[in-house]
């Protein structure tokens, strides 16, 4: 058997990740050609894409920052989105939480869908891994997502208005939105909290300042979380 | 078009609240365990915000001035029956994207 080395471990981590530049390149892209059609300067668009990293979140924002909701909202709303980065960085620590504080800093700011998913599913299948085999193997994951991300806003951004109407842009945030969330929905719990969601959303769209989504948000968790707790078993 | 000021403001707060959000348990809580009803809670954030986000964009697009549009609604039903079926994004995309113009087209 062979002997499994830093470089070895570091490399699994890329190779596993790859792939996923198929999903975030293209993902990068179309906040970088949105965010220019909106009207955003280079350094704004590349600033979100650099220090939020988080499509889903960006997209949101953007999304109510263009339909002129109040600051609250907007913060609220792509916060609750990203809220999820809380549960990843909760469900690492028990394999990370020992390395130094700048370290796990560094750990904080790569919590990305990829990384998170990638390193705790080889951390199960390889619980011999010491504290530095672990994270040689997240910053692996990390090394082709990240760098992507970057670029491909970057490319976006550039592209941005040169890209005609008839290419109903307007229509591809929902359709990647729902393309991300449609495989989430694994569990009768996920499909009654996105139910909720849908409906009130859409029966409270006429509260100003999209207090509706907040409200949607808020009923929609807690009913996926009471589903889960009435049906037993975490996803 | 959005507001300087507020667009900046947006950036760097949700910057901060973000990082927050990835330091949070890792950073400060170290290895002590998270109360289970928090956990519950936190995994069903993205599925309960993103579906209300995204339902009104598809029945109201602001591309058609607000009014129902067939060939963006059955863009949206193919995204999501492609989810389903394949759980995976990128197909599901490709194949939203080609229902959309392929819509589109027979819409005229």
């Amino acid at each position: 058997m062979a002997t499994e080395t830093t470089n070895s471990i570091f490399w699994k981590g890329a190779r596993d990740a790859a792939p996923f530049i198929l999903v975030i390149g293209p993902f990068a892209l179309l906040f970088g050609v949105v965010a220019t059609e909106a009207g955003l300067e280079i350094a704004a668009t590349m600033s979100f894409s650099i220090f939020v990293i988080a499509g889903a979140a960006q997209l949101t924002a953007l999304q109510l920052l263009v339909d002129q909701a109040p600051t609250v909202i907007v913060l609220v709303s792509a916060l609750a989105v990203n809220l999820r980065m809380a549960m990843y960085s909760a469900s690492i620590t028990p394999y990370l939480g020992a390395a130094p504080l700048w370290q796990r800093a560094l750990v904080a700011y790569f919590i990305v869908d990829q990384s998170y998913a990638l390193s705790v599913l080889r951390y199960e299948q390889n619980r011999h891994w010491n504290l530095a085999q672990r994270l040689t193997y997240y910053f692996g994951t990390v090394a082709p997502v990240i760098p992507m991300w970057y670029l491909c806003t970057l490319v976006g951004a550039l592209l941005g208005g040169s890209i005609p109407d008839s290419f109903a842009l307007d229509f591809a945030v929902p359709i990647t939105f729902l393309a991300l969330i449609t495989p989430m929905v694994r569990t009768p719990a996920h499909l009654a909290a996105a139910l909720v969601s849908i409906t009130v959303a859409l029966a409270f769209a006429f509260l100003p300042y999209n207090l509706g989504l907040l409200v949607a948000g808020i009923l929609a968790m807690a009913t996926g979380a009471e589903v889960e707790r009435r049906t037993g078993g975490s996803p | 078009m959005i507001d300087r000021a507020e667009l900046w403001l947006v950036i760097v707060l949700l910057a901060l609240g973000s990082y927050g959000l990835r330091f949070v348990f890792i950073g400060l809580i170290g290895n002590r365990p998270l109360p289970e009803w928090l956990l519950r809670h936190l995994r069903y954030t993205a599925v309960a915000v993103l579906p209300g986000l995204v339902a009104p964009l598809v029945l109201w697009p602001a591309a058609t001035g607000g009014s129902f549009d067939a060939p963006r609604m059955a863009a949206a039903m193919v995204t999501i029956a492609a989810g389903f079926l394949t759980r995976n994004v990128l197909i599901s995309v490709i194949t939203g994207g080609a229902a959309l113009y392929l819509g589109l087209y027979l819409a005229g």
